[in-house]
């Protein structure tokens, strides 16, 4: 057993009250929930407040540039299948800057968990809209109101078919904590959008807007039906639901290399006798 | 004078080109000919005007030729585009319909011998009897080529290139073109510069490589792909170029020796990644193949105008190196150097290419695996004090690299500026410390810069420096000149960055006259050299028009240099 002490204790960046505290919280628990040690994990972010996460526990950590977490966190994954590999990054890193990589990643559907802090708002330039801030959400950046329509990761994974996806609250850390171990258990790309008011700059979706309009679903919900989890992502208004919404069995990316089936490439060692027959190839 | 033959295929993509060129190329390897295998080719699938070039004879060769001995021609255009470069005694095969009243034109009646799908297998037909190559050695070839893939088709092949070496044996004068000599080395390897830069990764212990399709860097991975069983590694085909440098950053973190392969375009898109692979210390190699920019330029075609830019990619200040081979034999060898030098310098490494140079084929001796060992990722964690520091402060500016997962020490790698535990800083002691440190590692590659290849006197009339690619042509005229008694030496550069002077600038400085030949407009070696050691270079030979450096092409820019030194 491992406690959540080992996990360790550091000083944050982060303002007070910020909903990266429950965040947090709540990933320390899951792993400990997932019985891993802290040199098992390995935390890829990219940049924003949220990128810092992986500064605050102990883990391996690579912390890279602005968008690209998720084909850092793939390349270490590919190389090394027996590291349990998190992608964690703000909504302006996983779904603006790395967009296409959000996607690319979906398709790919490796064994990978990608938890992105959703506070709907650029944090560490100040406030700018990002691509989930709602229409009208007014900034020094769009002072007549965002115009352009807000990006659902939700229900845009749900419509790829991605192998697993949830929809947490970091106010509600007990229920964020579970989703995280369910991803991190989950064989395949498995994503947790996770909601969160950012105190200092968004001023709509606060805590006491969240309690108004989250609620967590019950165990009527299926999460193998791909229609009931695209209306329930799509469901994001007055109320908003969340759990795991879409789950989906099959095979993972990295079992079509016969190669990652024994040890980390770095522990395979190079064949002369394999050079030798390419070699006779171009003779 | 020994042999020397320049047999031009040409014809429309979709042809076949490529496919008559690569049978005939094993076939005359085969009988014992030194070769020189070059194409040249349109952005396009189908159509536009294609040539594959094989220079053969007692060579070796390590260039193309302008003029042309054999034109085998698959269309009209082909005729009318070459028909200047053709040698007195040039022979012109061309179908009847298109065919040239010329002396020494072989009108054939592609018709008969074949449908016009398979043209291209009655011009090796041809060809196979003209050059006097023996049927066993390009049936081999075609079943080796074709035996596995379309097994059914075979049979048709073989007809149709034995009809029409019947034909060409009643229709075609028997030509002096048999090449007289030495056994045949049996076990040579055709390869063109990309296959070699494959194979040099795959012995100097590559295990991953992501890429996005490019011309002409594309062909280096499926090179690798080929072989990925083989060999146990992982290649992924990227997004983009950015997710492919990250993905190559990431399984280098996490120990896999790992390279990016692009063109310039790609590359831009890759700099990012190249400040990061710096910042966090990670080894990594991106094997550049230059073609002519801006932007998308000219596709297919080749130019040595991206060094500036290789030299400088990536925000801020950091250490780097950059390769560059001039021959089939090199992209072997400074791969593999190149993928120990990014491990060993915990730093971003070039390889830097170009379209002329991973399109040209050779027969090179076999490589012998076991001359240089593979890469080692990482140290053993026994090996590092504790508690474990990422970027631990040295003396040479290396820190213990460990690998994530492989012990209970925890490895922090930051984008940000870091501490020795490798967490955020922004701390100005810790910023200076770390900057010196990444800086220190400048000297290990310093120390094991490759010094330029001086071929002939130091104290030569005429001095022709140059880089990469271009370093066989530059050698082929160095011979022909010396060939008219004239003192004439090469300085070839395979390493372009980190320059260290006292290796060369005797050399520079002894040398009567000082000409660089560079493939693109401005000069950018030779102001670099200037840059770093202070000797101006201005007697300059540029080509920039997309095509490569030919021995014809140097002599006759060295003539007009000449002529304007007179004047002046």
């Amino acid at each position: 057993m491992i406690s959540i002490e080992e996990y360790g204790k550091y000083e944050t960046a982060w303002c007070p009250g910020c909903g990266n505290f429950g965040i947090l919280k709540s990933l320390k628990q899951a792993l400990v929930a997932c019985e891993l040690q802290p040199h098992q994990v390995l935390l890829v972010s990219g940049i924003g407040q949220a990128a810092k996460t992986p500064h605050y526990l102990k883990a391996n950590v690579f912390n890279g540039l602005h968008g690209r977490s998720l084909p850092v966190a793939i390349g270490a994954k590919l190389a090394n299948p027996e590291l349990t590999v998190i992608a964690e990054s703000g909504d302006g890193c996983m779904y603006g800057e790395g967009g296409n990589h959000f996607l690319a990643a979906l398709r790919r559907n490796l064994n990978l968990t990608i938890l992105a802090h959703d506070n709907r708002v650029y944090g560490l330039t100040k406030g700018q809209a990002s691509p989930t801030s709602e229409q009208g959400f007014v900034t020094k950046a769009q002072p007549h109101g965002v115009f352009a329509a807000p990006f659902n990761p939700v229900a845009v994974a749900v419509t790829m078919g991605a192998s697993f996806v949830a929809r947490g609250y970091a106010g509600m850390p007990e229920h964020l904590a579970d989703l995280i171990a369910q991803a991190i258990k989950y064989r395949g790309t498995a994503l947790v959008d996770i909601l969160q008011p950012c105190v200092s700059f968004n001023k709509v979706n606060t805590y006491q807007w969240y309690k108004e309009h989250c609620y967590a679903f019950g165990e009527d919900h299926d999460p193998a039906d791909q229609a009931v989890a695209l209306r329930t992502a799509m469901e994001f208004g007055e109320r908003i639901p969340l759990g795991v919404i879409y789950k989906k069995e099959g095979p993972i990316f990295e079992d079509q290399f016969a190669v990652l089936k024994n040890r980390p490439l770095a522990r395979q060692e190079v064949s002369r006798e394999g050079l030798r027959q390419i070699m006779q190839g171009y003779v | 004078m020994s042999l020397d033959i320049h047999l031009l295929i040409g014809g429309e993509a979709g042809q076949g080109l490529v496919t008559i060129g690569q049978l005939l190329g094993k076939a005359l390897v085969r009988a014992g000919y030194e070769i020189f295998v070059s194409q040249s080719y349109h952005s396009r699938i189908r159509g536009g005007h294609n040539t594959f070039s094989i220079r053969l004879g007692a060579g070796p060769f390590c260039a193309p030729r302008e003029s042309i001995d054999i034109l085998m021609a698959l269309n009209a255009e082909t005729v009318q585009l070459h028909r200047g470069q053709l040698t007195e005694q040039a022979l012109l095969i061309a179908d009847s319909a298109f065919a040239p009243d010329l002396p020494g034109t072989i009108s054939v009646p592609f018709a008969e011998l074949g449908p016009e799908h398979l043209w291209n297998t009655v011009a090796l037909g041809l060809l196979g009897r003209i050059l006097d190559l023996p049927s066993a050695s390009l049936y081999q070839a075609l079943e080796a080529m074709l035996g596995k893939k379309h097994p059914e088709t075979l049979v048709e092949n073989r007809e149709i290139m034995e009809k029409s070496r019947v034909w060409a044996a009643a229709h075609v004068p028997k030509h002096g073109f048999t090449l007289a000599g030495g056994a045949p080395a049996a076990d040579r390897l055709l390869l063109n510069g990309n296959q070699a830069i494959a194979l040099g990764a795959l012995a100097g212990g590559l295990k991953f490589c992501a890429f996005y399709p490019m011309t002409p860097a594309t062909s280096i991975v499926l090179e690798l792909i080929a072989h990925a069983e083989t060999m146990g590694c992982v290649f992924e085909q990227a997004e983009d170029e950015i997710a492919a440098i990250n993905m190559a950053i990431g399984a280098s973190y996490a120990g896999a020796v790992s390279m990016a392969a692009t063109s310039g375009g790609g590359f831009a898109l890759m700099a990012e990644g190249v400040s990061l692979a710096a910042m966090t210390e990670t080894p990594v190699l991106v094997a550049v193949a230059q073609r002519p920019g801006p932007a998308t330029g000219l596709p297919t075609r080749t130019e040595q105008g991206d060094l500036e830019f290789v030299l400088h990619a990536g925000h801020g200040e950091f250490p780097r190196a950059i390769f560059a081979p001039g021959s089939i034999e090199e992209c072997y060898r400074l791969t593999q150097h190149a993928l120990a030098m990014a491990e060993r310098s915990q730093s971003p490494v070039f390889l830097l290419t170009d379209q002329f140079l991973a399109d040209s084929a050779r027969p090179v001796a076999p490589f012998d695996p076991a001359v240089i060992a593979p890469v080692v990722a990482g140290v053993e964690p026994s090996a590092v004090p504790t508690p474990y520091q990422r970027y631990r402060l040295t003396e040479n500016g290396l820190s213990p690299r460990l690998l994530p997962g492989m012990s209970t020490h925890l490895v922090v790698a930051d984008s940000d500026e870091h501490d020795e535990d490798g967490h955020i800083s922004e701390d100005h002691g810790v910023r200076i410390a770390m900057v010196d440190k990444r800086l220190r590692k400048m000297e290990i590659l310093k120390q094991e810069a490759i010094a330029p290849s001086l071929d002939g006197e130091k104290s030569a009339e005429l001095l022709l420096v140059s880089w990469g690619s271009s370093q066989g042509p530059v050698l082929e005229a160095v011979a022909l000149l010396r060939g008219q008694g004239r003192k004439v030496a090469s300085l070839h550069f395979s390493q372009v960055w980190p320059l260290v002077s006292h290796q060369f600038l005797d050399i520079l400085q002894a040398a009567g006259e000082v000409v660089c030949v560079e493939g693109n407009a401005t000069g950018q070696f030779a102001r670099l050299i200037q840059r770093e050691t202070g000797f101006a270079m201005p007697s300059r030979i540029a080509r920039y028009d997309g095509l490569p450096f030919t021995a014809r092409y140097i002599l006759d820019r060295l003539t007009s240099l000449a002529a304007m030194g007179r004047k002046a």
